[in-house]
Formats: structure tokens, sequence, C-alpha cells
């Protein structure tokens, strides 16, 4: 008797869980007017909350639900070639170049931009304080080649935004990445994961890493790690939005992609990224693109003109 | 040591309080992984039965492949399930990448080997004398199959308890086909317990890993209580 109670209970639980699991998975779908926007970003702007502070707001003013997957640059990228997104928010110029000559991208928007920094231990065992990107980055692979156990560098290694501005600092300090730096030793590890995630490694590890200022400064409560060198014209972070072309993959939700953009460029929003982690950090973690598209090297119309 | 301590009072703090957040990931874990469950417990026990009780040429071969998958490595599974959902994929027209449906999908294909494997022997636990029993009173075919799966239900109810817990602890395929994404609204988010983990630990918040660490602890334990409950009668 007891045993068959504890099967009908049993059986009475798995129907209401199956029923539960069935309208949760399809009746609870928004209502049809609210439009899903999928976004691909780079870790940094999600690790850095930015994104938990913008999404709100546009999804009441545009009636939308947003999406975020984050990932690396890279990932991010193939993400939009594969057509799983409608807009992707990254910051690595050379690759999106490439990715709208491509045809897969359209209507770029840049919105923000900070600088890379180099942040390292306290004691700076390489002993590479306010030295040039290129140089500090010599002398450490100097050290770690020479066997210092204490100076280690750790990489991103996961061809993000970040990674690809670490390999071209190395180039331009005269090495050939893949022969003389990545898995030339001990010293050079590769953590291939999310800037919040290496720069816990790196402060485990007690190592150099090079990391975007904004995660650097939303992460820094809980590191150790201090700025090492934050000087230099190639330290600059330009951040852009674009769109995946319709042309390629004609059932993207271009409309409010489209919205999605626009707004990142809106005096109001623009603004708000300005602004954003004063309050907490004392220093805002991005600049606003609007008024120096001149000094971060990009066209007006990049940072003004709304995607029609 | 210190940051453990602080880290468990903190998770205690947030179960006991039923923090909103926390309880919305456990729940959406629970559900995708009961789902999927359920979807291959559905397949698995009907083709589990039809491959004991099935005579066929390379049955043996078959029973011995369907072990082999006991050991589908999750993230195989996960990039299996992307490259068929992404837009670019066979299924891609579906729009189902980085949605809990994808979750299920990808679940219950990385179970649906163990249970059925599972199936196989429960019914091969059946004493043999019952069978001998039930052939001897003359029971049809169906009769027979009825009496035999009733008599191997708790070792049934194992199998799908089984994989439950394999569906629930994995994080390989749940990242790459959920996203680990964290919407406005319940149903389009991706992220649960196992991902959140992972997340939260490379944020840094410890106290948050180890509440929702604590939570899937419990559920897998209690699975595993089901389990032994269930085969000690």
């Amino acid at each position: 008797m007891i045993r068959r109670t504890l099967f009908a209970v049993a059986a009475l639980m798995v129907a209401l869980i199956l029923i539960c699991g069935c309208t949760g998975t399809t009746t609870d779908q928004p209502p049809a007017e609210k439009q899903q926007l999928r976004i691909a970003t780079t870790t940094s702007l999600y690790d850095t909350k930015l994104l938990d502070h913008l999404t709100p707001i546009f999804e009441k003013q545009y009636n939308a639900e947003v999406l975020i997957v984050s990932a690396g640059t890279g990932k991010a990228l193939e993400y939009g070639q594969r057509g799983d997104v409608d807009v992707m928010m990254v910051h690595d110029r050379a690759r999106e170049d490439t990715f709208l000559a491509d045809g897969y991208g359209a209507d770029r928007r840049v919105f923000a931009y900070n600088y890379f920094v180099l942040v390292g231990p306290g004691s700076d065992p390489a002993g590479v304080a306010n030295m040039t990107p290129e140089a500090a980055f010599t002398a450490i692979r100097e050290k770690g080649m020479a066997g210092d156990a204490n100076v280690i560098f750790v990489s991103r290694g996961d061809a993000s935004g970040t990674h690809s501005k670490e390999q071209a600092i190395w180039k331009a300090a005269g090495f050939n990445y893949t022969t003389q730096i990545k898995g030339s030793g001990d010293w050079y590890r590769e953590a291939g994961t999310g800037m919040g995630a290496t720069l816990e490694m790196a402060n485990e590890k007690e190592a150099y890493t090079l990391s975007d200022i904004g995660t650097y400064l939303a992460y820094k409560g809980n590191l150790d790690l201090v700025t090492i060198v934050d000087e230099g014209e190639i330290l600059l972070n330009v951040y852009s939005a674009m769109q995946i072309n319709q042309e390629k993959f004609p059932d993207i939700n271009s409309t409010v992609a489209k919205d999605w953009v626009n707004f990142l460029i809106s005096d109001d929003v623009q603004k708000e990224i300005a602004s954003f982690g004063v309050d907490r950090y004392g220093q805002p973690l991005f600049y606003a693109a609007k008024d120096d598209w001149a000094k971060i090297g990009v066209t007006e119309a990049e940072v003004k003109d709304p995607v029609a | 040591m210190y940051e453990i301590v602080e880290g468990f009072l903190e998770a205690v703090r947030l179960i006991v309080t039923l923090d909103a957040d926390v309880m919305g990931i456990a729940v959406r874990s629970i559900i995708i992984s009961l789902t999927a469950t359920i979807l291959a417990g559905l397949i698995a026990v009907p083709l589990g039965a039809a491959i004991y009780f099935g005579t066929f040429p390379g049955r043996k071969s078959l029973i011995n492949l369907i072990q082999t998958l006991y050991s589908l490595p999750t993230v195989v599974v996960g990039l299996l399930i992307f490259l068929l959902i992404s837009r670019v994929g066979p299924f891609g027209f579906l729009r189902l990448l980085f949605t809990p449906t994808a979750m299920v999908i990808a679940q219950t294909v990385l179970v649906l080997p163990i249970m059925t494997g599972l199936t196989i022997s429960a019914l091969s636990g059946v004493d043999p004398v019952i069978r001998d029993t039930l052939r001897s009173l003359g029971a049809t075919r169906l009769q027979f199959l009825v009496n035999v799966m009733k008599e191997a239900r708790f070792a049934l109810l194992a199998a799908v308890a089984i994989g439950f817990g394999r569906a629930i602890s994995e994080v390989g395929a749940a990242i790459l086909v959920g996203g680990n994404i964290m919407a406005s609204s319940f149903a389009s988010s991706t992220r649960v317990l196992t991902t959140a983990i992972s997340l939260e630990t490379s944020m840094g918040n410890i106290s948050s890993s180890i509440a929702l660490g604590i939570i899937l602890l419990v559920i897998a334990l209690a699975v595993n209580l089901v389990i032994t409950t269930i085969q000690h009668r």
C-alpha cells in the first residue's frame, strides 16, 4: 500500500513537472510584439556591467528583449559569421574591417573607447613600471626567457580583441608572435578565457597581463594587481557595434538591431556611457566616442550618423 | 580559509532568504534537466526494451556501442548540437541556438545512451523464474512485456534518476548551446547552476558560487538518495 502511494506521488510529481516544463518553455514566450535582440559581446563590456546598465533602458524604450552572449571578439565574430546573432559589439578594428569587407557585417558605429593597461604584481619583478608598452613587453620577455621564475605573463589566448592588441604590441616590439612568444617558455601562459577570469588568474599567479582598463577597474576590489604601464598610443581601445548583414542572413532581426546601434550612439546613452562607473570607481570605465572621433582615428560619420 | 567561511555564510543567507536570482537559476536548471530526462526516458525505455527483447543481427555490438557511449563527453555533444542548430547548420532555420530548448536537446542526447543501456541492464536483472512463469502461464506477448517491465520498475526508475544526475551536473554542452544568458524574462534565459558557477567563480563572486554549488550538490545528492532508496527495497 505504502509502495503504491509512493508511486502515485512520484507519478504525480513527474506529471506536474512535465506540465511546468512544457509551459515553461513554450507558452511563456514573450508576447508577439516584443522583439528579441541577440547580441554577441566582447567580455569586457559584459564583465564591467555596462550592458547590464544599458539593456533595461533599451528594453523599456523599444519593448524588446535583449539576449546577451558574452565571448571574446574572435568568438563573437564567429557567431556573427554563422548568423547566430543580430548585433556584435567588439573591439578589434582590423578584424572588423575584414568582417565588413567579407560582407558579413554592416553599419559599424563606434560608441566608446578607453585604454588598455599592463597590470602586474606590486613588486614589479621585471622592473618595467612606466616604460613604453613595447619596452615593458620586451623586458618581461627577456627576464622570462632568462628563467626568472617570478616573471610570468598571462595572455588571454582566446583570439579576443585584447589578445589581438597584445599580439600587436609584441609585433611593435619587434617579435614574431607565433615563433618567439607563443610557447616560448614557462613565463608565457595562455588563459584561454574571458578578461575577468584572466585577471583572476594573473592575480593568483602574481603575473603580468594586458587588460582593458574597464574590466580591471571593475575587478580591482578583488585583486592585488596594480597598473604597471598605462601610457602609449598603442594602448588605445575602440569599441564598436555593427549589425549582421541582412543580405547574408535575410531573417536577421534588423529593425531592432538598427535600433540598438542607434541607441548606443544617441546623445543620452553616450552620456550614460561616459558617466558609467564614476560613482563606484571614481573614474569612468569608458569614454564616449561621440566628440573624440578625431582623437581615436575614426570618421565622424561612424560616431554620429544614425543607421538609416 | 576566511574567504571560504565568509562565502559559506553568505551562501546560507542567499539560500535561506530564497534569493530571487539564485532560485531562478536553480529552478531553471531543474526544469531544463528534468524535461530532458523525461524526453530521454520516453525514448530510452522503449528503445532499451526493444533492443533487449528483440532478436536481430548485430544486437550484441549495438549494446556494446551503447555502453561505450556512456562516457560521451558533454562538450562533444554540445559541439555537435551547436553545429546542427547554428544558423548556417542544417536546422538553423529553427533559430534554436542560445535557447533553453537547445539545452534540453543537448542534454537529451547526452543522457540517451546511459538511460538506454541501464534500461537493458534493468531488464536483464529480472529473475528468469518470473519470465518462465509468465510464459508457462500462457501470457500474451504484451502481457509478458508489461509484467517484465513492472518487475524491473525500480531499476528503470534508477536509470532515469542517473540520467537526471548526469544532465543537471554537466556544464560543457550547457555553455556551448545555451550561452549562459541572463535575460529579463525567465523563459529566454539560459543560465543554469553549472554555467552560473563557472561565471561567478571567474568573476570572483565566491559567495554566489558557493551558494549555487551547495544547491547543485543538494539536488545531486537528493537524486542519489532516491536511487539508493529505490534499490534497497
